[in-house]
This record gives structure tokens, sequence and C-alpha cells, in this order.
């Protein structure tokens, strides 16, 4: 399979577009904030957006070179493009909608994504998450070599946002495409992409593994982004080869990472751990103070204690009784403490 | 105080309804149903129909077939000069009908611009069907155009980019996608160009005369018959009521594609950026 190759630059509203990027037969997120830039990436790769600079190519097909003055018609560009709000023509059926494209794997995208009892009704009449498989049948009934999601989960609810979310994911998996979505959330990119960029203000600023981007935050902004605790302070070696980090407040706090100066102390939630009191166990750093929140995610707990977020599951809450405003102790291990540049 | 005002607005109503109906119900309480018939077969007014309705297809197919692509490319292409252009196709819709046709008649008569050439071909356009059938487009495309561009305006870009992204070219997308779903409103903007054609009367009657069967249509027949025989010019008129109010309700009942179209975040390039 030829892999994708896209390198643009064009003026947006309140900064420029550039970025490069090459997707293999594998999917890559895009993720950043609204407005970053990530729609305009798909529509340049699409050819519905005409960039002032770039190339867009698939192996040795150019779609588009703004230097050899070469831009294929959409249509004649093999990808299939599935619109944020899903764009289902309103006026034809589901079958319809679907055989758009082509005909002959109507019928067996019909089946495969679960919509065949569906063929007849109108757009107007589906629900977000069957629309959502409509125009990915749709998309994929061009048999395309490269397929594009814009926001894919943005225009569902929260609760069928879960459901489709696994759908796709499991879709996505056989099909093995060449697969680029954009998102502005991180969880949805992280359980959709092998690989996500993140972007802002139209550069991408890291690239990696969900994995990657969470132990590995090149900046502030991606520690924030992928959902890290970020502590403020300054850094100094320390004895024994870590550094430590005084915060605002006056405590310090330690970390395996080697930086000077103004930085920022990432920590993820889930690497947090809540106690009543101090324990002697091996973790450097601990951070005391009243609950400030609880909120409950799923089967776990979100719990606030001064600057920090920790995550622990609802079984430990109940065991330990938490409540609001008691005092309690987090603590966290050097080494799970990330130290990024502050400018 | 309140009750007094409610009874001055219920009367306002009442007046100004009567004023308007009265007159096209006084058409059809002036003469007998078969009288009117009878009127309506008349070797003049049946001239007259046919004039009417032969120059009105002929205008409207030209409407059409002309305007639809006109519409559509003002509607979707942006470019410098769009604005004056839009409004220069709407410049007929306010234009007196009596300066719309001297202005035909400048243009296309004996010592006109177009005239003189067409002359030296042996073309002579005014006093002619083909002299009604231009004033009928004249002061009727820019209702449709209008409107047309309002309709394919309503289509979401979304929809036009979803359909080329998946291999339809830019007519293909024109017949599937900007034509259907436009279509309600270009029905309506068809009917209110019919009607005006067919009410049509200033700039006919200065640029193709009011000639019995040959550019004589409705209203100018009811204009003829006036002091000749009224009941003729009652029964045409009458007729035109009937018309006008299935005109009026063909346009109110139209099925609407436009509650189906979806509201897509994505618009064109510049303006997007997510």
């Amino acid at each position: 399979m030829d892999p994708l190759h896209v390198s643009l630059a064009h003026p947006l509203r309140s900064f420029r577009l550039e970025l490069e990027l090459d997707v293999g037969p594998e999917t890559v997120a895009l993720v950043g904030p609204s407005g970053a830039g990530k729609t305009s990436v798909l529509r340049a790769i699409a050819g519905l957006l005409r960039p002032e600079q770039g190339r867009v190519a698939l192996g040795d097909e150019v779609w588009l070179d703004t230097g050899g003055r070469i831009f294929l018609q959409p249509e004649r560009r093999s990808v299939g493009l599935v619109f944020q709000e899903y764009a289902l023509f309103p006026h034809l059926t589901v079958a319809e909608n679907v055989a758009y494209a082509g005909r002959e794997r109507a019928g067996e995208l019909l089946e495969q994504l679960g919509i065949t009892g569906l063929r007849d009704a109108r757009p107007g009449e589906l629900s977000g998450g069957e629309r959502q498989r409509v125009a990915l049948a749709r998309a994929l009934a061009r048999d395309p070599a490269v397929l594009l999601l814009d926001e894919p989960l943005a225009a569902l609810d929260a609760h069928t946002r879960a459901r489709v979310r696994a759908e796709l994911e499991d879709l996505l998996a056989r099909l093995r495409l060449t697969t680029l979505l954009v998102t502005h959330d991180f969880q949805d990119a992280a359980a959709l992409a092998e690989r996500v960029g993140v972007v802002v203000d139209g550069r991408i600023v890291q690239v990696g593994s969900p994995a990657e981007l969470i132990a590995g935050p090149a900046s502030p902004f991606v520690a924030d982004f992928t959902g890290g605790n970020l502590l403020r302070g300054t850094a100094r070696p320390a004895s024994s080869g870590l550094t430590e980090v005084t915060l605002a407040d006056g405590s310090r706090i330690f970390s395996t990472d080697r930086l000077e100066g103004h930085v920022g102390a990432v920590v993820y939630p889930w690497e947090v751990a809540v106690a009543r009191e101090a324990p002697g166990d091996s973790a450097q750093n601990h951070v005391l103070g009243p609950i400030a929140g609880m909120v409950p995610v799923a089967n776990r707990v979100r719990v606030r204690i001064g600057p920090l977020t920790a995550e622990i599951t609802a079984a430990s809450v109940e065991r330990l009784g938490l409540r609001l405003g008691e005092p309690v102790v987090a603590s966290f291990k050097a080494t799970g403490t990330r130290l990024v540049p502050l400018a | 105080m309140r009750r007094g005002f409610d009874v001055l607005l219920a009367v306002a109503t009442g007046l100004a309804l009567a004023f308007l109906l009265l007159p096209m119900l006084a058409l059809f309480l002036r003469i007998s149903p078969a009288e009117l018939v009878d009127a309506l077969t008349s070797e003049v007014a049946l001239d007259a129909l046919w004039v009417s309705l032969k120059t009105g297809l002929i205008a409207h197919a030209f409407v059409l077939l002309v305007g639809t692509p006109a519409a559509y490319f003002l509607a979707m292409k942006r470019f410098r000069g769009r604005d004056v252009l839009v409004t220069l196709v709407e410049l007929p819709l306010v234009l007196p009908p009596a300066v719309a046709g001297i202005a035909l008649l400048t243009l296309f008569g004996q010592q006109g611009l177009l005239g003189q050439t067409l002359d030296a071909f042996g073309i002579q356009i005014p006093l002619t069907q083909t002299a009604v059938v231009l004033a009928v487009i004249f002061v009727a495309a820019p209702f449709y155009i209008r409107q047309g561009i309002a309709s394919f305006e309503a289509v979401d870009p979304a929809l036009t980019d979803a359909s080329r992204t998946l291999g339809a070219g830019p007519a293909r997308t024109f017949r599937r996608i900007a034509l259907p779903l436009a279509s309600s409103g270009l029905g309506a903007g068809s009917v209110l160009a019919w009607a005006r054609g067919t009410g049509e009367f200033g700039a006919t009657i200065m640029f193709a005369g009011s000639l019995q069967g040959v550019t004589q249509t409705m209203p100018l027949a009811i204009y003829a018959q006036l002091g000749l025989n009224q009941d003729v010019a009652i029964a045409i008129g009458a007729l035109l009521v009937l018309v006008s109010v299935t005109v009026l309700l063909s346009v109110k009942l139209l099925p609407s594609w436009t509650r189906f179209t979806s509201a897509s975040l994505i618009r064109s390039a510049p303006s997007g950026s997510s």
C-alpha cells in the first residue's frame, strides 16, 4: 500500500498552516484545540482546499504540487472523507447515499456496517451513531486508498460516543487503510490511532504513540492536552542525581529528569496515589492538602488535592472513606515526574 | 383601552381585506358564469389565450434553461464584482415597465443598437411575437434568477464538497445534489416568474404592439376590449384571477427539502480552519 505524503503551507485566519506528514497503512490522528487548522489539512488532502504551497502524493501519484502546478480535482483523488457533521445527502435514502460513489460495494458495506435495515430510511430519520455508520459506508464505497475522518465523534452525545468509538476502533483495525483523522479530544485520538500528532496554531508540535506523548510530552501544552498535571516551579540539581523543583508555595518535589530553571513538572493522574497519612513507601514526592474535589469518571474517581489531580479507583475511595475537605497525602514517584521547559 | 385597540386593529384588517378582495370579486359578480364562458370562447379571448400561452412557454423555457445555470454560477462562485452582477440582474425587478419597453425598443428597434444589424439580415423584431417573448423574458427572468441564487446558496456546501470527494465531477454534483436540493426554491421562483410574465403589459405594448392573434396577450386584450366588448375584458380578467390564485397556492404548498438539509460546520476554504 502506497504511503501518503503531505506537506502544506497555507495562511489561515490568525496563523499559518505549516506542516509535513507521512502516513503509512496505519491510523494517524492529528489532535489539537479547535481552530488549529486540522480540518484544513484534510480539505487540502481531499482537494477541497488549494493551499498556497504544498505537495500531496500517494506513492508516486502526485495529487498536488504547487511547484509543478499540479492540482488533481477531488473526484480524481482516491480518498474517502467523512465530514464532521457527516454531510449525508438529505434527499437520498441510506442505500442511495452509499451507492453514490459506487454501486458494486454498496450492499456489502451496508452489511459490514450493520445498516442494511436502514437502507430505505432518509438521513433525517437516523440517530447520530447511525448517520456516522452511513457516512463511513459511503466514504468506503469508492474503495479509497486514503480514509480521512474529520472529528468522527464530535457530533455524538456522550453516551453514544463511547460505543461508536469502540465500533470505529474495531472497523479501522479491520480495514487497515491509510487513515488520517483529526479530533480535539486526546482520548479519542489515543483510542483510535497508532500515532498521534499534536497540532497547535497550524504546526505539529509533537508526534508519537499515545503512550509516548503521555510519557514524554515535549511542551506544557502537550502535557496539559494529554491530561497530565502541570506543576510550575524552578528546577536545580539535587543530590544523588535527582532534580529538585521548588513550587510556587515553597514545597519541593523531585524528578529523575535533568533540567534547570523555569520548568513544568508533569504528573499523570493515574500515577498519583492518595493516602490518609504520609506513607513509608518509595515515592519521593508528597503533597499534603484537603480534598478540593471528587469527580467520578466511569469506575474511577478524580480527586483534586491542591494543584494535583489524582485518579484512583472508586473502590479505594470507598476503602479509605475519602470525603471532600478531609486532609490527605498525594504521593507520586520521581521517576514518574516529567520535566518540561517553560518559556 | 386594550379592547379598543384590538377593535381598531380588526377594523384596519377588515378594511384592507375588503379593499383588496372586492375588486376581484366584482369581476365574478358582474357577469353570470354562462356569459363568462361565452365571452372566453370569443375569438379575441381565444387568440389572446393562445398568444399568451405560446409566448409564455417559449419565454419560460429560456428563463429556466439560461437562468438555472446562471443562478448556480452566481451562487457558487466568489469573485470580484459578483455583488454588482447580482444587483444588475435584479435591476429589471424595480424598473418601470414603460422604461423596459423603451429600452428594448432602443436596442432592437430599426434604428436601435442591435436592430440595425438585425435589419441588415432581414430580421425585424418590434411588433412580432419574438418581441413579446423578449419582453416577457426581460421582466420575468430576474424573479427566477434571484430566487435561484438564494436557493443554491441555501444548499450546504459540505454536501457539494462530499459529492466531489465521492467521485462526482462538478456537472454530476450539480445534477444530483445541488439541483434536487434547490428544486423547491427553483420551483417557487419559476412560478413567480411565470406569473410576472403572464401579467406583462407595459413593455409588451410599447415593444410588440397589440395585434390580435400575433402580439395581443391576455392583459393587452383586456385593455383593447375595454371600450369594445367589456364582457370579454371582464372574462379574461376573471380567468387571470384564477390563474393567479393557482400560482399563489402552488408557491405556498411546494414541498421543501431544505428542512432535511444537514447543517455543517464546514464552510468554504478560507473561513474553514479548524
